[in-house]
């Protein structure tokens, strides 16, 4: 476990981007140094200061690693009290982390065709992962699903990993419906499946995996209070019982997990 | 640097700062953050002489300056403490076993297979946990069932024995008395105060089981009043806890009577502040021109 190199990291805020209302990027540096080595799916815990009813950390996916610039992007969601104080970060502030956090999806191996299926924040783990995969020479499909045209967010970055397919509920952008009605996904078969987003539409993405034949890794947002393996306050239940969405997770392969698909 | 070596018992302590059982593992989890030999003891997870799976997810809930649990004790038996995650601490600390049961005759064959390990010289006897139906807190509540189970573990356990007590009572000064007539070494206090938590938006309980436990600053006053009057009242050792953050949280602990104290949910938020209060005690004593943290225990007028 010491060899993991988890760390605790004054980062400071390099870029603080509004997406969109409801999406803020945030991109930073260690000020000290180079960033410890992340993998996709992996995550960090943010503290959030300036937020007096905040009092544990926020758990938040490493969205980018930029290497060049030694950079380390996330994507965050404002849903409540805690994620809306990361929203109010400047340029130039500290960003305090520790990171990287749990274990992410299993890297890609030459020639495998990857399916990356993303609703909304979910798509944040998979622009590192695109980037990965792709590296390693696999083929990269994205399919992500929004609410509206408005909600797909970073689509020009994701465009540089692979090819990228679109559903919005309202019909403004892609496909009308959900990613799992999407025509792609009866026109054309993939070695292996990866998701992320909320819990609806990664059950249904992994009936249809498992209706497929189709290996398929999802990634879960348990509610976590360490972020480490101490409290067990994350666990989900498993075909081992309860195991630890932090350190076991949160990618999951979905034969391990008790859904009913 | 100050004197901060303390006994609970026959335990030494390099200083008197521990982490509190369930809130830093067994220790392991935290060594990209600590160095567990600058600590003077890890408290590790809650054993039990059976495996237990714990409640059903959601286990927590945030409350403003603390948070509720309802893990519900899950582990993997002692048998599996002693075979598999035993020979991993090696480390130059004292690692102390929290032990848990649903009857006393099941607390005093989990110290009993505990007193066989040779670098644990200590048990914390966890007679409050809030979060399981089957005994637990029900064996802190009344002074008559604290003894019973003291009784039980004492005759099998020859080392060190703490007993953790519970703050959900009325009078926690008559269960300590209780406990120290019945042979506990130290007393630690408090586990977490039961609380609740609910979602108005769904007009339902957060936790899976309702109910939970409370930790973190929301509780620090309530263990120091308790700290305070325990102490005052027992002359076996006593360790404080609840709420603990910083140096200065640990040193009005260490004020009103307790001999050491335990750092429990802060570690979730700053997973190296242990060894930071640690350091902060040391600087308090400097400043203030004390030679040894004994001189500070319990001096508070
Ligand atoms: C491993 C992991 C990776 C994550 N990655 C990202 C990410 O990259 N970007 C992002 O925006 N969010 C991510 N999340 C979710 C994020 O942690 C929560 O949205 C955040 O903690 C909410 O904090 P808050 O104070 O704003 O909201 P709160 O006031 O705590 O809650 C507001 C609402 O959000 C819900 N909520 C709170 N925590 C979670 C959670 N963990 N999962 C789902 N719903 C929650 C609450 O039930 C409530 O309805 C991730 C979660 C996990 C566990
Ligand atoms: C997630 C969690 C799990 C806990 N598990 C145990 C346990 O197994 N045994 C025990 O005696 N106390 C347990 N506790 C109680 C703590 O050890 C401590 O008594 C309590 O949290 C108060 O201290 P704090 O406010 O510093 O956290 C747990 C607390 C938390 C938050
Ligand atoms: S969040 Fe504490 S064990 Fe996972």
């Amino acid at each position: 476990m010491g060899t993991q190199g988890k760390q605790i990291l004054d980062l400071r805020l390099t870029g603080v981007e509004r997406l969109h209302e409801r999406y803020v990027l945030l991109r930073a540096v260690n000020p000290e140094g180079a960033l410890p080595p992340m993998m996709a799916g992996q995550f960090a815990q943010l503290r959030v200061d300036g937020s007096a009813g905040t009092f544990l950390r926020r758990p938040i996916s490493i969205h980018f690693v930029d290497e060049e610039r030694q950079e380390v992007w996330f994507l965050v969601q404002t849903v409540g009290e805690g994620t809306r104080a990361l929203a109010r970060l400047s340029a130039g502030d500290t960003l305090n982390a520790v990171l990287p956090l749990g274990r992410g999806f299993t890297p890609a191996r030459e020639g495998e065709r990857l399916l990356l299926v993303g609703g909304g924040v979910g798509v944040a783990p998979l622009l590192q992962l695109g980037k990965e995969t792709q590296r390693a020479g696999a083929e990269v499909t994205f399919l992500l699903g929004a609410r509206s045209a408005e909600d797909l967010l970073q689509l020009p970055l994701f465009e540089r990993y692979g090819r990228v397919f679109v559903t919005t509920e309202d019909g403004t952008a892609g496909e009308r419906g959900f990613v799992t009605q999407h025509s792609l996904l009866s026109a054309e078969r993939f070695s292996r499946i990866a998701v992320c987003g909320p819990k609806p539409m990664m059950v249904a993405v992994a009936r249809y995996a498992k209706s497929s034949g189709t290996p398929c890794e999802v990634s879960l947002e348990n509610m976590m209070a360490c972020g480490v393996g101490a409290c067990l306050c994350c666990v989900e239940d498993t075909t081992e019982g309860h195991v630890c969405v932090c350190t076991e997770g949160p990618v999951f392969n979905i034969e391990r997990l008790k859904w009913q698909i | 640097m100050a004197d901060l070596r303390v006994n609970i018992g026959a335990l030494e302590l390099r200083n008197p700062v521990l982490t509190a059982s369930g809130t830093f593992g067994y220790g392991l989890e935290f060594e990209d953050f600590v160095d567990l030999s600058e600590l003077g003891g890890v408290i590790v997870k809650g054993t039990t002489l059976q495996p237990r799976q714990g409640n059903a997810y959601p286990r927590m809930a945030e409350t403003a300056q603390g948070m509720l649990n309802c893990v519900g004790l899950q582990n993997k038996g002692v048998d599996y403490f002693c075979q598999h995650i035993y020979p991993r601490l090696t480390h130059d600390t004292q690692f102390v076993v929290n032990v848990s049961g649903s009857s006393p005759e099941d607390y005093a064959e989990c110290a009993a297979r505990v007193a066989g390990l040779e670098r644990i010289r200590a048990i914390e006897l966890n007679i409050s946990c809030p979060n399981v139906r089957d005994g637990g807190m029900a064996f802190g509540t009344s002074p008559e069932a604290a003894a019973s189970v003291v009784e039980a573990v004492r005759q099998a356990y020859p080392k060190t024995l703490i007993v953790k007590l519970s703050p959900n009572v009325t009078d926690i000064v008559s269960i300590a008395r209780a406990v120290e007539a019945a042979g506990a070494d130290a007393v630690s206090l408090i586990n977490t105060l039961m609380g609740m938590a609910i979602d108005a938006e769904r007009r339902r309980r957060v936790l899976s089981i309702g109910t939970g436990g409370l930790s973190g600053p929301a509780v620090k006053p309530v263990a120091l009043r308790m700290v305070w009057q325990v102490a005052h009242a027992v002359s076996i050792p006593v360790i404080g806890l609840g709420g603990i953050s910083t140096a200065t949280d640990a040193v009005e602990f260490l004020l009103a009577g307790a001999t050491a104290v335990e750092v429990g949910t802060a570690n979730f938020l700053d997973p190296a502040i242990s060894v930071k209060i640690v350091r902060g005690i040391d600087e308090y004593l400097t400043r203030h021109g004390y030679a040894s943290v004994k001189d500070i225990i319990g001096i508070c007028e």
